[in-house]
């Protein structure tokens, strides 16, 4: 029973394409929208942007794998543009904190919407 | 339907489903560990995608960098101890309405323009040698500013978060 259950959920669902990679980094991307926009605590913005990028990417390699844009060979151009974007994250990552340390100790809080004064 | 195509499914809801704790959860440290899964939900859907190289950089710099930093962030910037570590929202319905609207239009869009686009034909290849030609031919000149990047990251953040306050 339980086993055509599996077998009649797994017939329902479409075989594999291009667009499932696509929307499942759509849901990525609103998720880590809605993760920048609502949280209050920095540290959770810098999650939310983590989750952007990382749909970006899966679009990036996505097309690369699904795309041809080359006639002959694999594309790869798309794979070297997520190393781009794993490269700039990493940065991103080491001075975001940087600042949310100085806020952290000039404020004592690290709640963006607490730290709205631009000088003293 | 393949394997191939359970393990997609399989991945996909690990992703998203870690994804939705990350943004719904109220304590900082259940975020940063579901992020952990979708991070590595990610790098299994860069391995279904041929993309060998990228999944094994995907889990060294996000898993092994990124993450380790936001969670030296998140020890750092609460008192661990006494206070809960948890964490407000603010524009919640706001924000949801704009999520909803970017996911359905986004979805909408990828699967009109792209659900006709099946497998490709290529075989999957080793893409690590691939990917270090390109980088030193085509995408030199983008590589080297990358290194400068890291570079002035590097000495930036050293400096502002060792800086101490003039009186």
């Amino acid at each position: 029973m339980q086993t055509s259950l599996f077998n009649g959920v797994l017939a329902w669902l479409p075989n594999v394409q291009l667009a499932h990679f696509l929307i499942v980094s759509a849901i990525l991307f609103a998720l880590g929208l809605y993760g920048i926009v609502t949280r209050r605590n920095a540290i959770m913005v810098l999650m939310g942007v983590e989750l952007v990028l990382n749909a970006a990417n899966i679009n990036l390699i996505a097309f690369s794998r699904y795309g041809g844009l080359h006639a002959s060979g694999p594309a790869l151009d798309g794979q070297v543009a997520a190393i781009f974007v794993i490269i700039l994250a990493a940065a991103e990552a080491a001075i975001a904190l940087a600042i949310v340390l100085n806020i952290y100790n000039r404020f004592q809080t690290v709640n963006v919407d607490e730290v709205s004064s631009l000088k003293e | 339907m393949e394997t191939f195509d359970i393990v997609f499914y399989i991945f996909a809801t690990l992703t998203i489903v870690s994804a939705f704790v990350v943004v719904f959860t109220k304590n900082i440290m259940y975020a940063a560990f579901s992020l952990l899964f979708t991070f590595i939900g990610v790098a299994a859907l860069y391995v279904l995608l041929h993309a060998d190289f990228l999944a094994v950089t995907q889990i060294l710099i996000y898993v092994g960098g990124i993450l380790v930093l936001l969670l030296f962030g998140v020890m750092l910037t609460n008192n661990v101890v006494s206070v809960d570590i948890k964490t407000g929202t603010l524009n919640t319905i706001p924000a949801l309405v704009a999520a909803a609207v970017i996911v359905g239009s986004l979805a909408a869009v990828f699967y009109m323009t792209w659900s006709t686009v099946g497998e490709p034909a290529t075989a999957p290849t080793a893409t690590t040698r691939a990917i270090g030609e390109l980088l030193m031919t085509g995408y030199a000149l983008p590589f080297e500013v990358a290194s400068v990047v890291l570079l002035a990251a590097l000495i930036g953040a050293a400096l502002m978060a060792r800086r101490t306050r003039k009186p």
